[in-house]
């Protein structure tokens, strides 16, 4: 298969493609080096810092499902995202759930346990 | 267990034979156990060695492999899935049989020690819910949802074929377990720290854990396979909202089945780490925490109690809505209600383990989220009941079987509204109360929705009816033991008998528990029956064949086509133009068409990977069960290998010609021109060659 | 494929959509069983996801465990951690720029040369994620030490091992295309592969973040 040239619209689709990818991972590198580096250099307070990682994670997955994975709020592609928020919404149910059942535990039960 | 053996056999040695205690101890106990533990093992290899003499005999090796194990058809897998849950409800009604002996015996003592009748509780639960339960309910959908929808095979055939050799491969585990003693005695959850290295360090738990695991891998790929067929595969003009009940009972359970089974994955892996890598997950010491194994394991088990009843709701609603002759009322609430009983599911599996330790207010949140789905179910019990009302009901062994389930579910579920006031559950749980009840939501929902399913989609599958007279004896023993054998349980649970009890000292829980060992007979009747009742049908099948497919005047397509149908299913897929599409088309005038043409049909080539996942599955749940390494890395080493010759596989189809599709089609059309209809009135009878009476114009169906 | 597959009608000329890139047009061949492999591989990957989610939520309730044993701040390493976020999230990347040479019939060699790079970056995560561990063990963090320890090794290894089985299934792929080329098949996996890959990243985000930023904050 020897490369073909591409018609006027491919290679205006394969450029803003492209982009999608070099802006995923320059986001993603951003989001990264700001937890790495606010958590190895600064001396914030615990919360705060915990505050910002859960943050800028949360900005990095959905920088990744939008520019690595390409799931879009596109009509058609509707089934995909619905399934990612059906999945949140499980998630959210059974690890919150988890989470508060036993650290209740715990707290009334085994202290020791409380990190 | 000398060292020159060591690395073949791992710990497996002699004390593994199930009559080796005895040898070693020989008090009465032991002789009787060892006599029943041995009649059972006998017959698990006698009946190995007569199907293997069998084969040989009516040289059917050839057959087998080709038609059946490495077949793609969705239709055999589900025939292959259900025949398997069978041979097991046989196993686990056995079991549970013998334990009632044991309690109606149990006062001071009876027959049973404690270690057997462990194993029998943890069997016979494990065997329903994972061997019985799943391989009907997963075949039942194989078999009947794509025809539903009109597509010719699942998504992922060859996938279809791996769920089926897992889930084999577990029920083999089990079985095998019978001859190469013992199994597990933690009961289906398997809680730790009993389930531990430090409580438990025999084979066992492990036996377990593999079976389990085999069953949870085997269910995820199905669900994903239905899920994906039902969204990518229904035929052109099936919308959301013209889907048969039964395939969206199914899609729901799929989902179940997807989002579920992680939980028992991690908890039963985690466990193994435990068992096999020295973690300290849910050990007592070292910062482990067994709470949370039963925390995950519910986060499984409630999901799971949804998987196994809706597929019997879907089944229940076309049973209902066919021999009502009535489409079914309130289809939209149907429908919303069964998708809110899916995500509810999800969000109360907290009221298995009330009385773990949380505070009340986390109690009250579950209890009252649990309350909550009594009204999706009661919304469709009301729904079913106005199907029925003012419909010209045919009483069938399918309806027999659904109205004990219509009466007998509510009060099960009565129950459980019960146990899910927290303050109430610490009275009774952890007694026979709730052993009553989920048999109270299993018997009547589950297994009789099977039983109705079975009678009323065998027509299709092989070409002729149950017999019905047995049937109809089968469903009503199965409707009076049942009620004969687990009704006294409630008493017993208020008495305050705990479940799981070897024997008891108080003499007032006697009565109780020879009437539900009268129970119990009556429902090993009832099996009779049905081995009697398949007997009698296959000895009738030309009397009873009804080639032309549709018995009962059904509503959706699987009734548009021969029975059996065609490998292809439709010799062109049907377009959609309504809810009940066939009943649709019969009173258009518009069944029983020939197309205008016939194109070459694509099919799914035959191919070996269920065979081989079932194999290795076994050998490697066996060996890691023994700490028999060489087999885990060989069959560990062989599934790898398959996975990636498969990759390069690229002869994955067939081609079936249109002219020769064309020419089976015409042939079964000439038939039903020549068949004379049969009144619904008389579809019970050797009048019934499958072609109901056209609809009357204008009448209400 | 037309008649195994049964389509809606008012589908029938759109091109297939389905999570990660869409070879559109130009890739004709194999797109309608292509929609619906990949949709089931990403439904798979949900099921997954919440796999992952419940050992994140056990780890949670594991960090107390440690038994009078090593905790995070004794175990855990931030440049080795960086590191390997630094090599998926670059592998991610070239995974796209070889699904761009797919979807865009490069030249063979530019589509071999990123897989080639994504999967030695794949190795390399897998290789240092080993030493990790290693090191690990070496400062006393054996998982039987602590049910903390258990927790750390029944998660971070798991995302470990699914690494290490999509370089393998990369490793079969590049054997496909030797073998068969460049056919439907192998444009099939390669796109499923990619979204395996992009999906590892992102539980890897958790990874990072939750275990070893949050243990050593
Ligand atoms: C056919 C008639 C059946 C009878 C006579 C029967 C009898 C029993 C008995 C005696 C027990 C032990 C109760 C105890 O703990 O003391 C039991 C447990 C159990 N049964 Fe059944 N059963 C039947 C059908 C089923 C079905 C259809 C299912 C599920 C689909 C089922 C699932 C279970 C489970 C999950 C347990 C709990 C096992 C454990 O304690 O771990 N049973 N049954
Ligand atoms: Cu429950």
């Amino acid at each position: 298969m020897s490369r073909r040239t591409l018609s006027d619209a491919e290679a205006q689709e394969r450029a803003s493609e492209q982009r999608s990818y070099l802006w995923g991972f320059a986001l993603a590198l951003i989001l990264t080096l700001i937890p790495f580096g606010v958590a190895a250099f600064a001396e914030w307070r615990p919360l705060h810092l915990y505050l910002l990682i859960g943050l800028c994670a949360m900005v990095q997955v959905v920088v990744h499902f939008r520019c690595f994975l390409h799931i879009t709020l596109a009509r058609n592609k509707r089934e995909d995202l619905q399934l990612i928020l059906f999945t949140a919404l499980i998630l959210l149910i059974m690890v919150g759930g988890t989470l508060w059942i036993l650290f209740n535990l715990y707290y009334r039960m085994m202290p020791h346990m409380l990190p | 267990m000398n060292d020159s053996t060591h690395w073949l056999l791992g710990r497996l040695d002699a004390s593994a034979l199930p009559f080796w205690d005895a040898l070693q101890h020989p008090t009465t106990k032991n002789v009787i156990n060892a006599v029943i533990a041995s009649g059972a093992a006998s017959m698990v290899v006698l009946g190995a060695i007569a199907v293997v003499i069998g084969l040989t005999w009516t040289r059917r090796w050839g057959w087998l492999w080709r038609e059946w194990l490495t077949s793609p058809d969705h239709k055999k897998i589900g025939i292959m899935f259900i025949a398997l849950a069978l041979v097991m409800l046989a196993r686990a009604v056995i079991e549970a049989v013998l334990m009632r002996l044991q309690q109606a015996f149990g006062l001071d003592g009876g027959f049973l020690t404690a270690d057997h009748f462990g194993q029998l509780f943890t069997t016979h639960g494990t065997i329903m819910v994972f061997f019985m339960a799943m391989p009907f309910l997963t075949g039942m959908i194989n078999y009947v949802m794509p025809l539903q929808i009109g597509t010719r095979d699942l998504s992922f055939p060859v996938m279809n074929q791996i769920s089926l050799g897992l889930t084999a491969a577990g029920a083999a585990v089990v079985m095998i377990s019978l001859v190469l003693a013992p199994f597990s005695t933690g009961g289906w959850t398997g809680y730790p720290t009993f389930t531990g290295h430090a409580a438990n360090p025999g084979a066992g738990v492990d036996y377990w854990i593999w079976a389990v695991t085999l069953s949870t891998l085997s269910s995820t790929l199905s669900g994903i396979n239905f899920a994906v067929t039902i969204y990518k595969r229904r035929a052109p003009g099936m919308s959301w909202m013209r889907l048969p009940l039964f395939t969206w009972t199914a899609l729901c359970t799929a989902i179940l089945m997807i989002f579920a089974m992680p939980p028992l994955t991690v908890a039963t892996a985690l466990l193994a780490l435990d068992r096999y890598l020295d973690f300290h997950l849910f050990t007592a010491d070292m910062g482990g925490n067994m709470m949370n194994y039963i925390n995950l394991f519910w986060a499984f088990g409630h999901p799971e109690v949804y998987i196994l009843i809706l597929p019997a709701f879907g089944i229940f609603s076309e049973v209902f809505s066919t021999f009502a002759g009535k489409t079914l009322y309130g289809y939209k609430a149907l429908v919303i209600a069964t998708l809110a009983i899916a995500v509810l599911s999800f969000t109360v599996w907290l009221h298995h383990f009330f009385t773990m330790g949380q505070s009340a207010h986390i109690n009250a949140v579950f209890g009252i989220a649990t309350m909550l789905i009594g009204i999706p179910t009661g919304v469709k019990i009301y729904d079913w009941m106005l199907t029925l009302f003012r419909g010209r009901i045919r009483m069938s062994v399918p309806m027999i079987y659904a109205s004990g389930f219509l009466m007998l579910f509510v009060l099960g579920g009565l129950t459980g509204i019960v146990l899910a006031v927290p303050s109430v559950d610490y009275q009774v749980h952890n007694s026979l109360f709730l052993v009553a009840h989920f048999h109270n939501m299993l018997i009547p929902g589950l297994l009789f929705g099977m039983l109705a399913g079975t009678n009323f989609w065998f027509p299709k599958a092989f070409g002729f009816r149950l017999e019905e007279r047995w049937g109809r004896r089968a469903a009503y023993a199965w409707i009076i033991g049942f009620m004969l054998a687990f009704f006294p349980l409630y008493a017993l649970g208020v008495l305050g008998m705990p479940r799981r009890t070897v024997a008891f000292f108080t003499p007032a829980y006697l009565p109780w528990t020879l009437t539900a060992l009268v129970g119990a007979t009556i429902v090993l009747l009832a099996m009779a029956c049905l081995v009697i009742q398949l007997w009698v049908s296959v000895r009738d099948r030309h009397l009873n064949a009804m080639p032309i497919g549709d018995p009962w005047d059904g509503r959706s397509l699987e009734w548009a086509v021969s029975s059996p149908p065609p490998e292809y299913n439709f010799p062109v897929i049907p377009e959609v133009y309504g809810r009940d599409a066939f009943m649709l088309e019969k009173e258009r005038g518009k069944a029983y068409q020939v197309p205008d043409e016939f194109p070459d049909i694509v099919l799914p080539a035959n191919s070996p990977m269920g065979v081989i996942f079932a194999v290795t599955g076994t050998a490697m749940a066996f060996g890691l069960t023994w700490y028999q390494w060489w087999m885990v890395l060989l069959a560990a080493g062989i599934t790898l290998a398959a996975v990636i010759a498969r990759g390069f596989c690229r002869n994955t189809t067939r081609t079936l010609s249109g002219e020769e599709v064309r020419r089976t089609h015409l042939t079964w059309l000439a038939q039903v021109r020549a068949t004379t209809p049969v009144a619904r009135s008389r579809e019970q009878s050797t009048d019934n060659r499958g072609l109901p009476v056209p609809p009357v114009e204008g009448a209400i169906q | 494929m037309t008649a195994l597959t049964s389509r809606h009608t008012d589908r029938a000329g759109a091109p297939a959509r389905h999570p990660g890139l869409n070879l559109g047009h130009a890739h004709r061949e194999g797109e309608e069983s292509r929609e619906e492999m990949v949709f089931g591989f990403w439904v798979f990957m949900m099921s997954d996801m919440i796999l992952f989610g419940l050992l994140f939520g056990t780890y949670v309730t594991m960090l107390g465990g440690t038994a009078g044993g090593p905790g995070p701040k004794d175990l855990f390493d931030m440049r080795g951690a960086f590191f390997e976020t630094m090599l998926l999230l670059v592998s991610s990347f070239t995974f796209g720029m070889a699904s761009l040479a797919l979807k865009y019939r490069d030249d063979r060699r530019v589509l071999v040369g990123w897989l080639l790079v994504t999967l030695l970056l794949g190795l390399g995560f897998v290789a240092h994620e080993l030493y990790d561990f290693h090191r690990m063990f070496e400062a006393g963090g054996v998982p039987s030490r602590s049910g903390f320890l258990s927790a750390f090794f029944s998660l971070v290894p798991l995302h470990g091992l699914h690494v290490t089985v999509a370089c393998i299934w990369l490793i079969a792929l590049l054997g496909q295309l030797a073998v068969h080329g460049l056919d439907a098949q192998t444009k099939n996996g390669l796109i499923r592969l990619a979204i395996l890959w992009h999906f590892l990243d992102i539980v890897w985000i958790g990874i990072f973040s939750l275990v070893y930023l949050g243990g050593l904050a």
